[in-house]
């Protein structure tokens, strides 16, 4: 018995315990505490939303947008950008050369340092390039460095030798990189992080070069020569980085640190906001987007970003295998309707696959509203008013979204074209599956720019692109845009690129409907972030004002 | 005792091997795979991650060399989260919500029991009405309007709580009260049935009959046979609560195991969903076999049963 009162009077002690200490928490809430942001601008302390937890941060393993944001504050490639144009400006080189032909570029690295104290070397950037190249890796941005002589072959296992692949340090501060073929972005390209370097004796202390579990990019063993260095990392919480002291430019770094805070769910990022914890957002959930614009909220960022919102099509099925019948089903959707009364964040309505101002290039060929023409085409396709119109659905992922722009397309077919669609949404993985496999008539999906250029949206819709599913080829296309990856002379190439883009729109294999935005919240003290179309935020030219 | 006890754990290895063999399966089963992208990646590169994650192998060699493994306590590395294991994942996550979960316990039990109690002492009066009225809401009101509520009037008007995160003691408040309150809506109605029925038996008319004071007949006498239902609610229910909540860790941005246990199927993180499945189906059964025992405790009859 004595025992069992022993446990009650510990239980009853328990509980009296938690109810206190419960006690204490709440009230610990009470109080001038001073908020996070107010914090943060005395502290130089920049904290920012950056979406879900990283997969991780070793360059050569990410493929997603908030890895990257992360990894331009501890890394630092060849080049950096520009915070307003993104035109490149030098990073890890202090200058280059570049052969007549375009094919060989020179690059001498500054005296930097590792944020462990050792110098950034030319081997450095030859031994990270064959890291990235190395097959076992499984690094999804292998292909990135294709355009290096031997690059591909290296890949692929056709070439064992990395000495005979384009990359080679002369000497310790002297790269030598050699590519199959001139490219004119190619100061843009390496800004992309799989072109980044890592440290290679940390790599190579923590598990194997080329292994895919090796540890190194952690709280600990991470080694960077970015401006910033890691300072902790919580999972499904926050990572924050501090100014590193060890950066060549460390002077005009204003931030004393950032901290990224993953926060999965946007609605609670966007609260988070307005309770004066973070002082930028990662996005901005679309229904709240028209509530911010119609208050002319000075705190919300909306700007073009490098994306094409389109429906892709089946051109191997019966009707859709008739360009008359893609023609029709683009031309009758009224796409300013749809940025206007559907999306509502100020996109703009595309015509076609190149968002305007990309590197200077603005479309000249575009997919007409144009009702009456669309049933024409359909009439001579042999379905006057819609009649005998086979029955497809439109696919898309899970997303409120991606249903209101469906079913106002839906609408607009049965209007303007007499013709029925349905409409099937599936989970993310599921869908990306059926995409893939080409189980689908019409499904809808986002291509979003590697770089600053119109190649990365041409390269799309060529014959051997992984990610061109509409089935379609052409080998006139093919051709035009190899022809332009070969063109040194910058007029020339973008003529040679509006071309193609008139095959595309002329044969329709997917339908354009509008562009991308990127929208966020920023506290009006932050400086130095600039909007611009990959979202890209240098933060050495970040601060934040009293 | 020890042999119930033993038994009991016994039962629970052949449960757990079909448990992993059917998530396994229907892992398996669902379309799309760990590396599927919206940029699709090159076939070589995916080669290369199904070969380094021993996914080119038959499917049974699949299971058994994780199970071989798991045996061994490990649980794998995570796909999605590249240089991580599954078990540091696990280790560093559920500490987070075996926290909150042990708080909402206490916000349930005290809140539940306490409106429980206080309305079966008159029923069907004003005193039986209000609370049940107001464990009605709870039970209704879904925590996922519940939370953005709180977080609305305490953190962004009021401003004296975080909106999201997990970082100071008062970041416990809002998410321990949102999980908390859905339970003690149970709670109090599960005890004021108990409650009832006790007070309505033989012992209780004794008790009084010999002038036991009304306090100790409810408290001494009548609660501990009241919150028999209780106990057995509580068994499964705590699996729930400390395996974190999806729901609640999402609106808080709480770094709880919940949060990986839904999100390892979206991603299709196999290790980390079989991972999960497998220590939320090791939590459940050691609680249930702590509510039984508890319960024991409770009710000497049961003790020959």
């Amino acid at each position: 018995m004595k025992s069992r009162d022993l446990i009650k009077l510990l239980l009853y002690g328990l509980a009296m315990l938690g109810g206190g200490v419960f006690l204490l928490y709440a009230l610990s809430g009470f109080g001038n505490r001073p908020r996070l942001i107010d914090q943060g601008v005395k502290d130089k302390i920049l904290h920012m939303g950056n979406g879900s937890e990283p997969s991780g941060i070793d360059v050569h393993l990410t493929t997603g947008v908030q890895e990257h944001a992360i990894q331009m504050a501890l890394t630092e490639g060849l080049m950096s950008e520009d915070p307003i144009t993104l035109d490149p400006v030098p990073g890890m080189a202090e200058r280059w050369d570049i052969s007549e032909d375009g094919t060989v570029y020179t690059f001498y690295l500054r005296d930097a340092l590792w944020s462990n104290g050792d110098s950034v070397t030319a081997q450095d950037f030859a031994l990270s390039f064959k890291r990235a190249l190395s097959a076992s890796i499984g690094s999804e941005y292998s292909y990135m460095l294709f355009p290096l002589v031997n690059g591909e072959a290296y890949f692929k296992g056709e070439v064992e030798d990395f000495d005979q692949v384009g990359a080679k340090a002369l000497d310790d501060k002297t790269l030598q990189i050699t590519l199959e073929y001139s490219i004119p972005y190619f100061l843009s390209l390496i800004n992309h992080h799989s072109w980044y370097p890592v440290h290679i004796a940390s790599v190579e202390a923590n598990g194997g070069f080329a292994d895919r579990s090796n540890t190194w990019a952690r709280l600990g063993t991470f080694v960077g020569n970015g401006p910033f260095v890691l300072h902790e990392w919580n999972v499904n919480s926050v990572l924050s980085v501090r100014k590193n002291p060890l950066y060549w430019d460390a002077d005009s770094v204003k931030l004393n640190g950032i901290n990224f805070y993953h926060i999965e769910s946007l609605d609670t990022e966007e609260r988070a906001f307005r309770a004066g914890q973070i002082h930028k957002t990662y996005k901005l959930p679309l229904p709240k987007i028209p509530h911010y614009i119609a208050e002319k909220d000075p705190r919300l960022l909306n700007a073009p970003y490098l994306g094409t919102y389109q429906y892709a099509l089946n051109t191997s099925i019966k009707g859709l295998d008739d360009k008359r019948v893609r023609k029709a089903l683009s031309m009758s959707i009224d796409r300013d309707s749809i940025v206007r009364n559907v999306t509502g964040a100020g996109e703009f309505p595309s015509y076609s696959i190149v968002p305007p101002d990309c590197a200077g290039y603005n479309s000249r060929s575009k997919v007409e509203y144009d009702v009456p023409e669309a049933q024409r085409l359909l009439a001579e396709a042999g379905y006057p008013g819609g009649e005998g119109f086979p029955k497809f659905s439109i696919l898309y992922n899970t997303l409120e979204s991606h249903k209101s722009i469906a079913e106002a397309i839906q609408q607009m077919w049965k209007e303007n074209l007499g013709i029925e669609v349905g409409l099937e949404n599936q989970e993310w993985k599921v869908y990306l599956d059926s995409k893939v496999r080409g189980d689908f008539d019409i499904v809808r999906f986002g291509w979003i720019g590697d770089y600053v250029d119109p190649n990365t949206f041409m390269d799309l819709y060529t014959g051997n692109s992984g990610n061109n599913n509409t089935r379609w080829a052409s080998k006139e296309y093919d051709s035009l845009v190899v022809a332009a990856s070969k063109e040194n002379d910058p007029e020339k190439r973008l003529e040679i690129f509006q071309k193609a883009e008139e095959i595309l729109v002329d044969e329709v294999p997917f339908i354009p409907i509008y562009y991308y935005m990127s929208t966020y919240l920023v506290d009006q003290r932050v400086k130095g972030l600039y909007p611009n179309l990959l979202d890209h935020h240098p933060y050495k030219h970040v601060y934040l004002e009293e | 005792m020890l042999r119930f006890v033993a038994i009991r754990l016994l039962q629970a290895i052949p449960v757990l091997l079909i448990i992993s063999v059917v998530t396994f399966l229907m892992m398996k089963a669902a379309p799309g795979g760990p590396f599927d992208q919206e940029v699709k990646a090159m076939d070589e590169v995916i080669a290369a991650l199904e070969a380094h994650y021993h996914l080119d192998k038959p499917a049974i060699q699949q299971y058994l060399i994780w199970l071989g493994n798991a045996i061994q306590g490990d649980l794998g590395p995570s796909f999605k989260y590249s240089n991580r294991s599954v078990n540091e994942l696990i280790a560093s996550s559920f500490p987070v919500s075996l926290e909150l979960g042990l708080w909402a316990m206490m916000i349930a039990l005290g809140l539940g029991i306490g409106a429980g109690v206080m309305a079966s002492i008159r029923p069907n009066t004003t005193t039986d009405y209000l609370p049940m009225s107001v464990a009605m809401i709870g039970i209704c009101v879904p925590r996922f309007v519940m939370g953005p509520i709180l977080i609305l009037v305490f953190a962004i008007y009021l401003q004296w709580y975080n909106a999201s995160g997990w970082f100071f003691a008062s970041d416990r408040v809002l998410p321990a009260l949102t999980l908390g309150v859905y339970y003690a809506a149970y709670v109090a109605r599960l005890t004021r049935g108990g409650m009832l029925e006790v007070l309505g038996q033989d012992y209780i008319r004794t008790a009084r009959a010999k002038g036991a004071s009304e306090n100790r007949v409810i408290l001494r006498h009548a609660l501990k046979g009241g919150i028999r239902p209780v106990v057995s609610f509580f068994g499964p229910a705590m699996a729930n609560l400390l395996a974190g909540s999806f729901i609640v860790e999402t609106i808080f941005q709480i770094p709880g195991l919940g949060r990986f246990f839904i999100l390892s199927a979206f991603n299709r993180d196999y290790t980390m969903l079989l991972g999960t499945v497998l220590f939320y189906s090791v939590l459940i059964i050691v609680l249930n076999l702590i509510a039984d025992i508890v319960l024991v405790w409770l009710n000497p009859r049961m003790r020959f049963e």
